[in-house]
């Protein structure tokens, strides 16, 4: 089978579009975030979480009702296939360490649902994360998405050309944005697997970039007559059936584990599938439009030297 | 078939043999999380302050009794915070021998500095750096041995975090936390010491024979009322005791549970050598008297001595069974140095993990399946050579994560996952490459050649970026996100093996029949 054979899609006219359509989603994003806050899980900000398995159904407001007397913000949410009536309960306060025990919220949930007419249960998991611990993976978290991008970026540039290297932060970048605003958009707040996901979206996204710009060098090579424009278009056209397909199976494993990997994983997954897309549109049209902006100043200035060169030249021979 | 196409092919299959061996059965030979296991993973702060203020007041109190029996009286000497002290009113006359006195006492540890009539003494800070790290050290082995004890199969107890005063422990397969919190956490410091008064309601009642004042050699120590009205409620009373215990936890040579003469739950403790040296001097010498015997500070009961006793004691209080069996566990093996705070706790269910393990082999053979469909469709038989290195690098991934004994947890299984979908990629590059060669009017096995030649710096770059993002992660995470690192790190760089070496071997098998004259691709 072959699709996209001979293709000469001009992908590069639709650049500025593309561009403006990447700055909304992320300005959108970003609002979103400066107005209503962006959602971090307990492992950023402390709490507790205890995820319950009742034998019978049993409603939110129900378990409400039981935990009134255990002080502190209660929020409880529905948990995995509604047959196996798991629910979510989780305590956003943050727990001062002196004097105070780190799991007393805890306990209180917990006898508080055995003392209540809930029926039988069983405890799935619980996740107690202290202040401290918070902070210091924010911090962890912050650092190494950073220093993964700087990490690239250098990789990036040495490999090929410095220009390209800022396309590559830019497109990168862009898909974090992209990433983190579709998490908004979604409510799923950040955890350590979140996170997790989004430094693999930045090495992973780096990927087809690098293909292209493979491309492009070795076509700098053979059409020399060529604007660059011309060039990384056509690149990106020659490597269009590689980045679908690629992309595509990447989505379609990551899909598997949407759909089958459980609650667990289902906001890694999810983060996955958003970053694939997301890098993919980016390489096309950001890494490349970046790349030529930049390169575009240096061929200008080299015309203009080449010209003046020329110039001279038959200044003398005249 | 020529013979460096037939040593490929051994070699391939000796690789994947020893893969599939390192790695059979899995139950066995796989380490999985805890996230996959179930079981607790905590993280603990050490106050490593602690045992500065024990190295400061101890060594104050040296001072003191050394001050005391050179007659030197001095105004007081106080404790200032956990790493100074200060000794105020100093008699002018008796200065030089105070200070020959306190650095006698002081000057390998502490640094002096000179105040009016005072002087205040500092722990160095290399030896303070020690005392953290010796006390931090003397707190894993302590809980190890605790834990050991509990019996837990392959528990994790380590150092954590760059700070230097956390600690990690991990208990697979443990369900009853709240017990082996209890137990890792105790300091579970034992003393004896000589009762001088009391039990009394309060300490103020106490002190009242002494005009008021703490005697400097005594303590007021909190205890429970011995008298056991049934369904009273235990009350707080307070006991004068000698600050000097006769007999301290270190001094045991066993504790183990017991029956008292209410055949009520009670621990048998045992002394060593010095300890039970100690404690019949002190019997001996005080029959009469009351003996407190004090748990982390609380008075558990003070039994009058009626006659000197050498080796054995019974430490008596409304225990149940396995309160007793717990107390004597932690006895056993010892005090911690510090206190400690839980910072984090994370407990999975068993049933958690086993459907987590569930759901984990589901997404990637659904994965494996899509993808493999995906392939066969567009590449059409070569698509086969592309399924064929994909499972070779997962069988190699695993193989090599068992032979390393690296843990594999659900954000692992994900790197797995991510490892089809990225592993294929390198199959498409080659792919398409060949497809070009040929319609550039290549030969068959020229194309093929061809393909793999050019494209092997690309795969190569390829795989570093997500190589360098894998590492950094690596760093970033804990458990559950550095056995998604390790899946992910391994899976790519036994992809590069796969994806050129397999996958050329393969094409070169099949190529290696003259018949062959067209590719299905």
């Amino acid at each position: 089978m072959q699709i996209f054979t001979n293709v000469n899609y001009n992908f590069i006219r639709w650049r500025w579009h593309a561009l403006a359509l990447s700055t909304v989603v992320v300005l959108a994003g970003i609002m979103a975030i400066l107005t209503t806050g962006l959602p971090l899980g307990i492992d950023f900000s402390g709490g507790t979480v205890i995820i319950v398995k009742f034998e019978k159904r049993v409603e939110e407001q129900a378990v409400l009702n039981a935990l009134a007397s255990v002080p502190g913000e209660k929020i409880v949410q529905r948990y995995g296939d509604p047959q196996d009536n798991e629910r979510l309960i989780r305590l956003p306060e943050l727990v001062t360490e002196q004097g105070a025990s780190l799991e007393q919220g805890a306990r209180a949930v917990l006898e508080r649902l055995r003392a209540a007419d809930l029926g039988n249960f069983e405890v799935r998991s619980t996740e107690i994360v202290g202040p401290v611990i918070g902070r210091d993976l924010q911090y962890k978290g912050l650092l190494a998405t950073l220093a993964s991008v700087v990490g690239i970026t250098a990789y990036i540039a040495i490999r090929f050309r410095f220009s390209f290297a800022v396309g590559a932060i830019v497109a990168t970048l862009h898909d974090i944005f992209v990433t983190v605003a579709f998490l908004k958009f979604f409510n799923y707040e950040l955890s350590l697997n979140i996170v997790a996901a989004i430094l693999t979206i930045t090495g992973y996204s780096v990927n087809d970039t690098i293909v292209i710009f493979d491309r492009v060098r070795e076509n700098l090579r053979s059409m020399r007559r060529d604007a660059l424009e011309q060039v990384v278009n056509t690149s990106v056209n020659q490597t269009l059936g590689r980045t679908i397909i690629t992309a595509g199976t990447t989505f379609l494993s990551v899909l598997s584990l949407y759909l089958f990997g459980g609650e667990v994983l289902e906001g890694f997954a999810f983060t996955m599938l958003v970053g694939i897309v997301s890098g993919t549109y980016s390489t096309i049209f950001i890494a490349s439009a970046i790349a030529i902006l930049l390169s575009q100043r240096r061929k200008d200035a080299q015309g203009q030297a080449v010209q003046a060169t020329a110039d001279r030249q038959r200044k003398k021979r005249a | 078939m020529n013979k460096s196409l037939r040593w490929k092919l051994i070699l391939i299959l000796a690789v994947t043999a020893t893969a599939v061996y390192a790695f059979y059965p899995p139950r066995e030979k796989i380490r999985l999380g805890l996230d996959l296991k179930g079981g607790v993973h905590l993280v603990l702060r050490a106050h490593t302050d602690d045992a500065l203020r024990l190295e400061t007041e101890t060594t104050a109190e040296r001072l003191r009794q050394q001050l005391r029996e050179r007659t030197i009286t001095v105004g007081s000497a106080q404790l200032v915070d956990a790493t100074s002290f200060r000794v105020d009113g100093v008699p002018p006359d008796k200065d030089a021998e105070f200070r020959r006195v306190a650095d006698d006492e002081t000057a390998a540890a502490f640094n002096r500095a000179s105040g009016v009539n005072a002087y205040t003494f500092t722990l160095r800070d290399p030896v303070a750096l020690q005392l953290r790290r010796e006390a931090v050290r003397q707190a894993l082995q302590t809980i190890e041995r605790r834990v050991n004890e509990l019996g837990v199969a392959e528990p994790i107890v380590a150092e954590h975090g760059s700070a230097g005063d956390q600690i990690l422990v991990q208990l697979p397969g443990v369900t009853d936390v709240q017990r082996a919190k209890d137990i890792i956490r105790s300091t579970a410091v034992l003393e004896l010491k000589l009762v001088e008064d009391g039990p009394a309601a309060s300490r103020e009642a106490l002190l009242a024979t002494r005009n008021n004042q703490m005697p400097p050699d005594m303590d007021v120590v909190p205890g429970t009322s011995e008298l056991n009205a049934p369904g009273a409620r235990p009350e707080t009373v307070y006991y004068l005791v000698r600050k000097a215990a006769v007999v301290r936890g270190n001094d045991l040579r066993n504790a183990r549970p017991t029956l008292d003469s209410n055949n009520q739950p009670a621990v048998n403790f045992q002394l060593n050598r010095e300890g039970a040296r100690k404690f019949s001097a002190a019997t001996g010498e005080n029959v009469g008297r009351r003996l407190a015997i004090i748990l982390d500070g609380r008075v558990q009961s003070a039994p009058e001595i009626r006659n000197r006793i050498d080796t054995d004691g019974i430490i008596e209080g409304s225990f149940t069974n396995q309160e007793v069996s717990d107390l004597a566990l932690k006895l056993r093996s010892g005090a911690l140095p510090i206190s400690l705070t839980y910072l984090e706790e994370r407990t999975v269910g068993p049933s958690l993990g086993a459907d987590s393990i569930r759901a984990g082999i589901v997404a990637s053979v659904g994965g494996m399946v899509l993808v493999a469909l995906f392939i066969l469709l567009y590449y059409k038989l070569t698509g086969i050579n592309a399924i064929v290195s994909v499972l070779m690098n997962l069988v190699i991934l695993l193989g090599f994560m068992a032979y390393i004994g690296a843990t594999m947890t659900l954000p692992g299984v994900a790197g797995f996952i991510l490892t089809i979908g990225m592993g294929v990629d390198s199959n498409v590059l080659i792919f398409e490459r060949i497809k070009e060669e040929l319609a550039a009017g290549k030969g068959l096995r020229a194309a093929v050649a061809a393909g793999f030649d050019r494209v092997f710096l690309t795969i190569l770059d390829t795989h570093v970026a997500s190589l360098i993002a894998a590492a950094f992660l690596f760093q970033f995470g804990t458990g559950p996100i550095r056995g998604f690192a390790t899946t992910l790190f391994f899976g790519l760089l036994s992809n590069v093996f796969t994806a050129v070496f397999v996958s050329r071997t393969l094409f070169e098998l099949v190529l290696s029949r003259r018949s062959v004259a067209k590719l299905s691709i």
